[in-house]
């Protein structure tokens, strides 16, 4: 592969990630949302395809395999099952934050992700490194959607959106930390995924919401 | 001043002229088919044109010289952009003016007239649809102005002439995620600026929901047909604005005729497929409540940052 068509590949897949998580922000139907981090996992696979084409390393193959089929394929399966048993409550009604305003929180946050991610890109400027703000700016994204929304789905969504960012900022740094860790990693977000999922339902049939606004006090 | 530029300044204002209202024609015609309807023919806003300007100037009582000036300033500042923007050729008639800033101070300036002089007629319509643009404007021209703004980072200048021709010669460009991000927040801005849907609704003479059309409504016989025109040649302006920023092929870059012939039928053609998949977009699209305007253009106005940002550090 040639240094301009890596340079390109890479930075395509970088601002498809960049896409998807201002789209989670922009969006209400939860439906949506969920297709659109579905589109992230997959541009998140891409890029750790072309890092392994870069590369010519297997073990970052199997990897961005291992990638697509977790965050593009089980993961929206799961939050897409737990969104048809939710009923009524499809759209993110009451963000804490408008989205007016959250998604020009969102330019601010890309300009800090940008400044703190400096010194990272500093130690080697390369292209892979160059794109570290686009992580570092999908994980304050991720916690923005955390700690502004209501909806049990949408936080999960947050969070998984985090976990997505993290994950494209460890690929970019180092080129794989190593099959055994991303193995873990995965796990533990599906093992976590699955246990919200649980937690949600259990919480829908006993308060009929999954409003967390509401679960503020304890009652008998 | 090069003999392209100045072919350039000729052949392009008589093309958007000619053209614009055959755009709005065909974008009409193109809805009223997938509605199901037969259409009015492509030519029906030449021959309404016609028609309002043989009838006489009307203006209502009380109104000053800023209801009679905004048409004429409104058409003005439309051919103005029109010659200097590269739609033809790759240079302008007077470079200076074929800025980035430029360009966008004249055509908020249109707007800015017609405003005016919906305040001016003191009816409840013509200032609640000038409150109404207002309110839109000041959200476009941010966005509009930060998304032209990413690609010209690269190019180290604002003239919209060197932007064009650098991604001419370098066509890799376009694939990259500055420019894709900033070519989606500027069709948001220009379905916006334009007046289309889902913001505004262009055949609507519905009280509660029209914006443009308020503005308008006191106008009559000469002075709508320059109104009407104008808006025409704003909606070209801007589709090619789009088009040549993001597509530029075919644009004439030496004054020979068969260059010449090329730039014409490739802005021509460039230009009729926006209007076409505009218009049959539009027949999906249902209008917005206008509170959730501003929603839609604060996204845009993200993604043109994001493409600024991008174009900083991804390059």
């Amino acid at each position: 592969m040639s240094e301009t068509l890596y340079v390109q590949l890479l930075d395509l897949a970088c601002g498809g990630l960049l896409l998807t998580a201002v789209l989670v922000l922009w969006r209400r139907e939860l439906a949506v949302i969920i297709r659109v981090f579905a589109v992230q996992g997959a541009a998140l696979a891409a890029l750790v395809a072309v890092l392994a084409t870069r590369e010519g390393s297997a073990e970052l193959w199997a990897v961005a395999v291992g990638v697509l089929v977790l965050r593009a394929g089980v993961l929206p399966h799961l939050l897409r099952r737990a969104l048809a048993g939710a009923g009524e409550a499809r759209r993110e009604t009451r963000p804490l934050v408008n989205v007016a305003a959250s998604l020009l929180a969102a330019a601010v946050l890309t300009l800090l992700a940008y400044a703190v991610s400096q010194p990272l890109v500093a130690l080697s400027p390369s292209a892979a490194t160059q794109a570290i703000p686009v992580g570092v700016t999908v994980v304050l994204i991720g916690f923005f959607v955390l700690v502004t929304r209501r909806r049990a789905l949408s936080q999960l969504v947050g969070f998984l959106l985090m976990d997505n960012g993290i994950t494209a900022v460890g690929f970019l740094t180092t080129a794989g930390v190593g099959l055994v860790v991303e193995l873990g990693v995965s796990l533990d977000v599906l093992l976590a995924v699955l246990v919200l999922q649980i937690l949600t339902s259990r919480m829908r049939e006993t308060f009929g919401d999954t409003d967390l606004d509401e679960l503020r006090e304890l009652r008998d | 001043m090069s003999a392209l530029g100045v072919v350039g300044g000729i052949a392009q204002p008589v093309l958007i002229v000619a053209g614009s209202p055959l755009l709005v024609g065909v974008m009409r015609q193109v809805r009223a088919r997938l509605e199901g309807r037969a259409g009015a023919g492509v030519r029906q806003p030449w021959r309404d044109l016609r028609k309002l300007l043989r009838k006489e100037t009307i203006t209502p009582r009380g109104t000053s010289e800023v209801f009679r000036i905004a048409p004429l300033l409104l058409v003005a500042t439309s051919l103005v952009v029109a010659v200097v923007v590269p739609f033809v050729t790759t240079d302008s008639a007077i470079d200076p003016v074929a800025d980035l800033f430029a360009v966008v101070a004249l055509l908020a300036l249109g707007a800015v007239a017609l405003a005016l002089a919906g305040l001016d007629t003191g009816t409840a319509f013509g200032g609640m649809g000038a409150s109404r643009e207002m309110t839109i404007l000041a959200l476009v021209e941010p966005t509009l102005l930060v998304a032209i703004f990413a690609l010209s980072v690269r190019v180290g200048s604002t003239n919209l002439g060197a932007i064009v021709s650098s991604t001419l010669h370098d066509p890799a460009r376009v694939l990259s995620p500055a420019s894709l991000l900033a070519a989606v927040a500027l069709i948001v801005v220009i379905v916006a600026e334009t007046g289309r849907l889902p913001v505004d609704n262009p055949s609507t003479h519905l009280e509660l929901t029209m914006v443009h059309e308020a503005m308008v409504l006191e106008y009559a016989g000469p002075d709508l047909a320059l109104i009407e025109l104008a808006s025409a040649m704003r909606l070209s302006v801007f589709l090619g604005l789009l088009a040549n920023l993001f597509l530029p092929w075919g644009i004439a870059t030496a004054a020979t005729p068969a260059a010449l012939v090329v730039g014409v039928l490739a802005l021509v053609v460039k230009v009729g497929l926006l209007g076409v998949v505009l218009a049959a977009g539009e027949v999906f699209l249902a209008k917005l409540r206008l509170f959730r305007v501003p929603e839609l253009l604060a996204g845009s106005f993200l993604l043109a940052l994001l493409a600024v940002a991008a174009s900083y550090f991804l390059a």
